[in-house]
């Protein structure tokens, strides 16, 4: 058989280190450095070894600035066979709603497919929502929090669901997405020797205008149903206390913090 | 349409204005700034910048009828008919919003057999549960599951639903959010509403450094996903009140395309890593049998015992539970170090810890540097005494 994937990347900041400046209120981040999710090198991977495996080629698809070209030739590096890159000014100012919606549409120029990987989430993110948002727009089955593939077949793969207290083993018919867990698999190292056979390789720009759906309404900010209203710090978590008194008071306050703490 | 728009002539310092971007959305393109696709339409550069610099030009807005959206309803989340917590404080937060509007609290749960389960719900605080139960939500598939869920909202039609951000809830909540074309707000730390029903969601972004305030104007309803341990759950009430409603699944699909082979009870993971509790023994613990004092205490949070280097070296402990840069770094919401110095070793192998809380007789001890509730005192006398208190607490 011959499996048909699409791997959805993204390319976030490299350091997570974001703060607020106190005097400007402006985000300050360390230098504009970026990198692939680390999550979906795991997707990757997966991808990868299913298609050593079982034949078939490996497309990744991604949403950005023209700069996330670098994450698709890092994706050509690892082994995938083709890349597409979601980009338009009017894609600009997109939620999670707006984002997997673009995606939906950028998957269907991307021609037949079995199996749609995710990554578990994105590190700038954290939502873990634009998988399952996708799935719904693609109308097909979805299942998150992959740990492990079980089995393939012609008509199903059957996989290993992380639940809180439990595992749940599902078969699950193609076409369909799955958002895997990190270890998976441990990811490749994109290969030096590949990195310059696809120096030149072609990655497929896709805007707005080369999408089915021209509904402006569906894209960017207008096609975005939350609205951020206002960015901050958090509270500093630098307080600190120090208390001294009579072991029979200090137990009894430990246990007054722990319990407003919900420890208890 | 909405957008962002660029008035080049209110800009002195090109350079400057750039930088006031985060997301380096700003480019300078032949000498005139103009907006890339990284735009996260966060308008920093609107209030940061000159006035008038940058604007958003409101377009056309579609309005929809918000007093047709009436109701904060809370899914139910479990595995196999198994409640999971954090429902029950989505009850009490959705209870606190709803009062502030004059809304009900509605329930939605999904699964089989569940009738008697969701009567126990009844005592915290709702005003209906409306209840799909089936065979075929015996184990949780999300597209049966969101068929329900779509029904749900269809005949209910809830201003606002709160999902515990549980494998489960991040999974479902975005899939029905999209049939809806509507807002999700995953892991929101803070919920409030406006008199007009606008919820107000407030969660960590860009990695937790920053906290940003979300709001969904203009689409119902308003879903938002919470973790566990976030809110508060009320007291269970002896009297229950409200009632169950059992729906009618003529609209609901039940065929689905996932096919639940098995589930099995996943083998309780010990690693310290992954603990969202840890009781931390060091050199202030005398003799290996008092460590049985540390684990009952870390037993009685739900958490895990982890050590110090010297209690490996003296072969209390496995390599395994060794804080510090020679052993795990661990990262749980609640660390107690009993009898810990605190080298700077250790240190680096846990300061980034939620709550650190170190008992130790020492008040110059380089623990109480980073603790932030630090208590100087003798733990053979205030954990037994710590210990009693939360076994009193249990047992009422």
């Amino acid at each position: 058989m011959n499996m048909n994937i699409i791997v959805c990347i993204k390319q976030v900041p490299g350091s997570n280190k974001v703060e607020v400046d106190p005097v400007t209120g402006v985000l300050k981040r360390d230098g504009i450095e970026s990198k692939m999710n680390p999550y979906d090198l795991y997707a990757l991977e997966t991808a990868l070894r299913l298609k050593e495996t079982y034949g078939g080629t490996v497309k990744v698809i991604s949403m950005g600035p023209p700069q996330a070209m670098q994450i698709i030739r890092e994706a050509y590096a690892m082994g995938a066979d083709e890349g597409i890159l979601l980009s338009d000014r009017k894609f600009a100012g997109a939620d999670v709603l707006a984002t997997s919606y673009t995606l939906s549409q950028g998957v269907r120029e991307a021609g037949e497919f079995d199996l749609i990987l995710c990554g578990k989430q994105t590190t700038d993110g954290d939502t873990a929502q634009v998988g399952p948002e996708m799935a719904e727009y693609l109308d097909i089955p979805s299942v998150s929090n992959v740990k492990r593939i079980v089995s393939v077949g012609e008509e199903a793969i059957t996989v290993e669901m992380d639940m809180t207290h439990t595992v749940e083993i599902a078969k699950v018919k193609f076409p369909c997405l799955l958002a895997v867990e990190k270890d998976i698999f441990m990811p490749r190292l994109p290969s030096y020797v590949k990195m310059r056979e696809t120096k030149d390789k072609e990655i497929k720009v896709i805007g707005f205008s080369n999408l089915k759906d021209q509904d402006e309404k569906k894209y960017g900010l207008n096609g975005s149903p939350t609205q951020v209203k206002r960015i901050f710090p958090p509270e500093s978590n630098s307080k600190r206390e120090l208390w001294s008194d009579s072991e029979e008071v200090l137990a009894d306050k430990l246990f007054k913090k722990l319990k407003e703490e919900k420890f208890i | 349409m909405a957008k962002l728009v660029i008035n080049n002539e209110k800009i002195c310092d090109k350079e400057a204005f750039i930088k006031i971007c985060p997301f380096g959305a700003l480019e300078i393109k032949d000498g005139t700034v103009d907006v890339n696709d990284a735009c996260k339409m966060c308008r920093l550069c609107v209030r940061k910048g000159p006035e008038g610099a940058a604007e958003v030009i409101e377009g056309q807005v579609k309005t929809i009828d918000k007093s047709a959206w009436k109701g904060i309803a809370v899914y139910v989340d479990h595995e196999d008919g198994e409640i999971h917590p954090v429902t029950l404080e989505l009850i009490g937060k959705a209870r606190e919003l709803a009062d502030k509007i004059n809304h009900p609290v509605y329930c939605i749960f999904v699964g089989a057999g569940i009738g008697d389960k969701a009567r126990e719900l009844l005592h915290y605080g709702v005003d209906n549960i409306y209840i799909y139960d089936h065979e075929a939500f015996k184990h949780f598939r999300i597209d049966v599951y969101t068929s329900a869920f779509e029904d749900f909202i269809k005949n209910i039609m809830p201003t606002a639903i709160l999902v515990g951000a549980t494998n489960v809830g991040r999974q479902l909540a975005p899939r029905v959010a999209a049939r809806f074309r509507t807002g999700l707000t995953a892991d929101c730390t803070v919920l409030d509403i406006r008199d007009n029903t606008d919820l107000v969601q407030i969660r960590p972004a860009f990695g937790g450094n920053i906290m940003a305030e979300i709001h969904t104007p203009n689409a119902r309803p308003q879903l938002a996903t919470v973790r566990y341990k976030v809110m508060n759950a009320p007291e269970r009430n002896s009297k229950a009140r409200g009632k169950v409603t059992v729906c009618d699944l003529s609209n609901v699909v039940l065929e689905s395309d996932i096919d639940v082979i098995d589930n099995v009870e996943k083998a309780r993971e010990k690693f310290i890593e992954n603990a969202d509790v840890l009781v931390v023994a060091g050199r202030g613990v005398k003799s290996q049998d008092d460590l049985n004092m540390i684990r009952e205490l870390a037993d009685l949070l739900g958490g895990e015992v982890a050590c110090t280097r010297p209690l490996i070296e003296l072969g209390w402990f496995d390599a395994k539970k060794q804080i510090g840069l020679s052993g795990r770094t661990v990262r749980p919401k609640l660390i107690i170090t009993c009898g810990v110095s605190g080298s700077v070793q250790f240190a680096a192998g846990m300061n980034n810890s939620e709550m650190i809380v170190a008992i130790n007789k020492d008040d110059k001890a380089p623990i109480f540097k980073i603790a932030h509730y630090g208590i100087v005192g003798d733990l053979y006398e205030i954990l037994p005494r710590l210990i009693a208190k939360i076994k009193a607490e249990k047992g009422a």
